[in-house]
């Protein structure tokens, strides 16, 4: 028993620890994955391609001139016309760039990847904000999938789905999601102890509670998750570039293999101005919602 | 039948919460449980309150009595004990009966208002009618109503941030009121108002349960507000220390707890001629000045001093009862009415 344990304690505490090979149980668990779900990823590849493919062509379908004003009268309807003219003039400078078209390929990767991020985080929110020991659990997992270095992501969805723009999207989504999943779990935590209360002492369902007490009041914060999801989104897009995922990130990646850096300033400047675009426009979103209106009259 | 009846309840928060009860039954002090980091908050409770009556539960903060009105709907579960609403017992519903006795028989008004902030006021005052399944023209119409009951007409929609406290207030009763059950359960629903605002409040409360008839458990640490509008009160600090009219707990409280929270009260407001009186042997009311038998000391003061003979108490029928005197009503205010003697002083320095 002391001679076990003392062999124990040399292999695996006071000698240089051995090498264990998680990487490879990943690699191993990948591989069977990609041969056992193969008709799962077909389906979800051409799913992505199919949504990717016709929004892209959508923002390309009218002339370049016509989308500014269109994106610009859009920021002017989601906050007001100051932003409608900075916007507008924004997206000019980007209609100047050679890259209107990678532009609006970016724009199509970010909107879909965010999309099914925040489709999938609401849900996910709720039932962490509802359930501690979902919540528990969740909590680590997030905190991987926000950290883990993007690139990282890259090698195992690239296996799964070849190069191309459908592994930036999926890449994408996991990276961008967890905010989305953070900040619907604290805004519904956050509505006041009182007002649900209420809401149960008249006698309504927890589904009621959830809809017309929750959700309303937690909006705000949603909002700012969304707003985050949106911006995560649009970053890790532009590493996509690196697979194939096409866009501005594909200029980019190429600029700098040749060190262009003429392309890679034009691309660049296209990445921020767009980044104005959706965070402003969120932003907006989220001040009209009606309880920010509500906070905003309480302040005055 | 009674509208609200418990009967020895208990609510324990903590580790073995119900074995602490078997000890509370036992006769184990509560404060030698708090020492185990479990809390009684209710100890052994056993009233019934009559329809129409408003029943207030005084206690500090920590007595328990958030936990009490919460358990009354059923949002907290009791640790051991029966509560029959209309006669049905609380613990035999489920979840969706519990419910819907609170949509139909129950609602709430709550100390920090808890309105919704997005919805203006007719809206807030219309969710206990939207949660009943009530159509929108019917259920804002009977809001409008209801609004227009506690004196807030004209701010039907405004938004809760644009109206001051006492006006939230409103509309929280104006909610409670819509939903049009018998009982309305009301948490600290004046302590977090200006006192000025609060006297308001409570008189409104008074008047429209003049017209409404209510069963309305009222809490509140506050023994001035408990017995300017209770009927009857419940001293609490986990258990009820002493449960009466204002008047009794005033003139005989039932320990040194009670004694302590009496001392600070505006006796004057609220002792009636009735109880200050003294026994007389006339019925001849004629010679006298009379007084109504509910009129307040407070309002005796100028009568009894500009009237050379005593004031005659007399009944809704102009029956006499007794007689008030200066001395009877300076004898009442002594902390301890018991201790003074009956004879007359005689009119000579010792």
């Amino acid at each position: 028993m002391i001679e076990y344990l003392r062999n124990w304690l040399w292999t695996y505490i006071w000698k240089p620890l051995p090498d264990m090979p998680f990487g490879d149980w990943m690699e191993t668990f990948i591989r069977w994955a990609r041969d056992a779900w193969a008709a799962g990823f077909d389906a979800v590849d051409a799913g992505l391609e199919f949504l990717y493919t016709h929004l892209a062509d959508g923002l390309l379908w009218l002339p370049s001139g016509v989308m500014v004003l269109l994106f610009a009268a859009a920021a002017w309807a989601a906050k007001g016309w100051k932003l409608g003219a900075g916007i507008g003039l924004g997206m000019f400078v980007v209609a100047w760039t050679p890259y209107w078209e990678q532009t609006m390929q970016t724009l199509s990767m970010v909107l879909v990847a965010a999309v099914i991020a925040i489709v999938l985080a609401i849900p996910l929110g709720i039932a962490a904000a509802e359930n501690r020991t979902f919540s528990a659990i969740a909590r680590p997992v997030l905190d991987f999938m926000q950290t883990l270095p993007a690139f990282v992501y890259l090698i195992p969805v690239v296996m799964l789905f070849s190069v191309g723009v459908v592994p930036g999207i999926i890449a994408t989504i996991i990276f961008a999601m967890p905010p989305g999943v953070r900040l619907t779990e604290l805004g519904l935590r956050q509505v006041d102890r009182e007002v649900v209360e209420a809401g149960q002492a008249f006698g309504a369902s927890p589904a009621r509670i959830l809809v017309r007490i929750k959700l309303p009041l937690a909006l705000p914060t949603i909002m700012a998750g969304l707003n985050q999801v949106i911006m995560l989104a649009l970053s890790m897009v532009v590493i996509a570039g690196l697979v194939g995922g096409g866009g501005l990130g594909a200029v980019i990646s190429g600029s700098l293999g040749r060190l262009d850096i003429a392309a890679g300033f034009n691309a660049g400047l296209a990445v921020v101005l767009l980044a104005i675009l959706l965070d402003r426009v969120t932003q907006g979103l989220s001040d009209r919602t009606p309880v920010a209106r509500a906070a905003r009259l309480a302040a005055r | 039948m009674p509208a609200i009846e418990v009967e020895s309840l208990y609510k324990v928060f903590g580790k073995g919460a119900k074995s602490a009860v078997a000890q509370l039954k036992a006769g184990v002090p509560k404060e030698e449980l708090n020492a185990r980091n479990v809390t009684a908050a209710v100890v052994d409770h056993g009233w019934a309150i009559e329809p129409g009556e408003i029943f207030v539960v005084m206690g500090l903060s920590g007595s328990g009595k958030s936990t009490l009105i919460r358990m009354l709907n059923g949002l907290i579960k009791p640790t051991s004990g029966t509560i029959r609403i209309d006669g049905v017992e609380l613990g035999s519903l489920s979840a969706r009966e519990l419910r819907r006795l609170r949509r139909e028989k129950i609602s709430m008004v709550f100390q920090h208002f808890a309105l919704l902030p997005h919805r203006t006021v007719v809206e807030n005052v219309a969710f206990g009618l939207e949660i009943k399944g009530l159509n929108k023209t019917e259920r804002l119409e009977r809001a409008r109503e209801a609004v227009e009951l506690v004196g807030l007409a004209g701010h039907e929609d405004k938004l809760p941030a644009q109206l001051s406290g006492g006006m939230k207030q409103r509309v929280g009763l104006a909610r409670a009121l819509a939903a049009d059950t018998e009982i309305l359960l009301m948490d600290e629903a004046f302590s977090a108002l200006d006192p000025l605002i609060r006297q308001e409040m409570q008189d409104q409360l008074l008047d429209l349960q003049g017209k409404l008839g209510k069963t309305i458990v009222f809490i509140t640490h506050d023994l001035n507000e408990a017995m300017r509008i209770g009927d009857r009160i419940a001293i609490c600090d986990g258990e009820v220390k002493q449960l009466g009219t204002a008047e009794e707990i005033l003139m005989h409280p039932a320990d040194e707890y009670v004694a302590e929270f009496t001392a600070d009260v505006d006796r004057t407001r609220v002792l009636t001629a009735e109880a200050v009186m003294e026994p007389c042997g006339t019925r001849d009311t004629s010679a006298f000045t009379t007084v109504e038998s509910g009129v307040p000391v407070n309002e005796l003061y100028e009568p009894v001093l500009n009237s050379k003979a005593p004031l005659l108490v007399v009944d809704d029928n102009a029956d006499p009862l007794g007689v008030v005197t200066p001395r009877s009503i300076i004898k009442s205010l002594a902390p301890d009415p018991e201790a003074v003697g009956d004879t007359e002083q005689e009119a000579q320095p010792a």
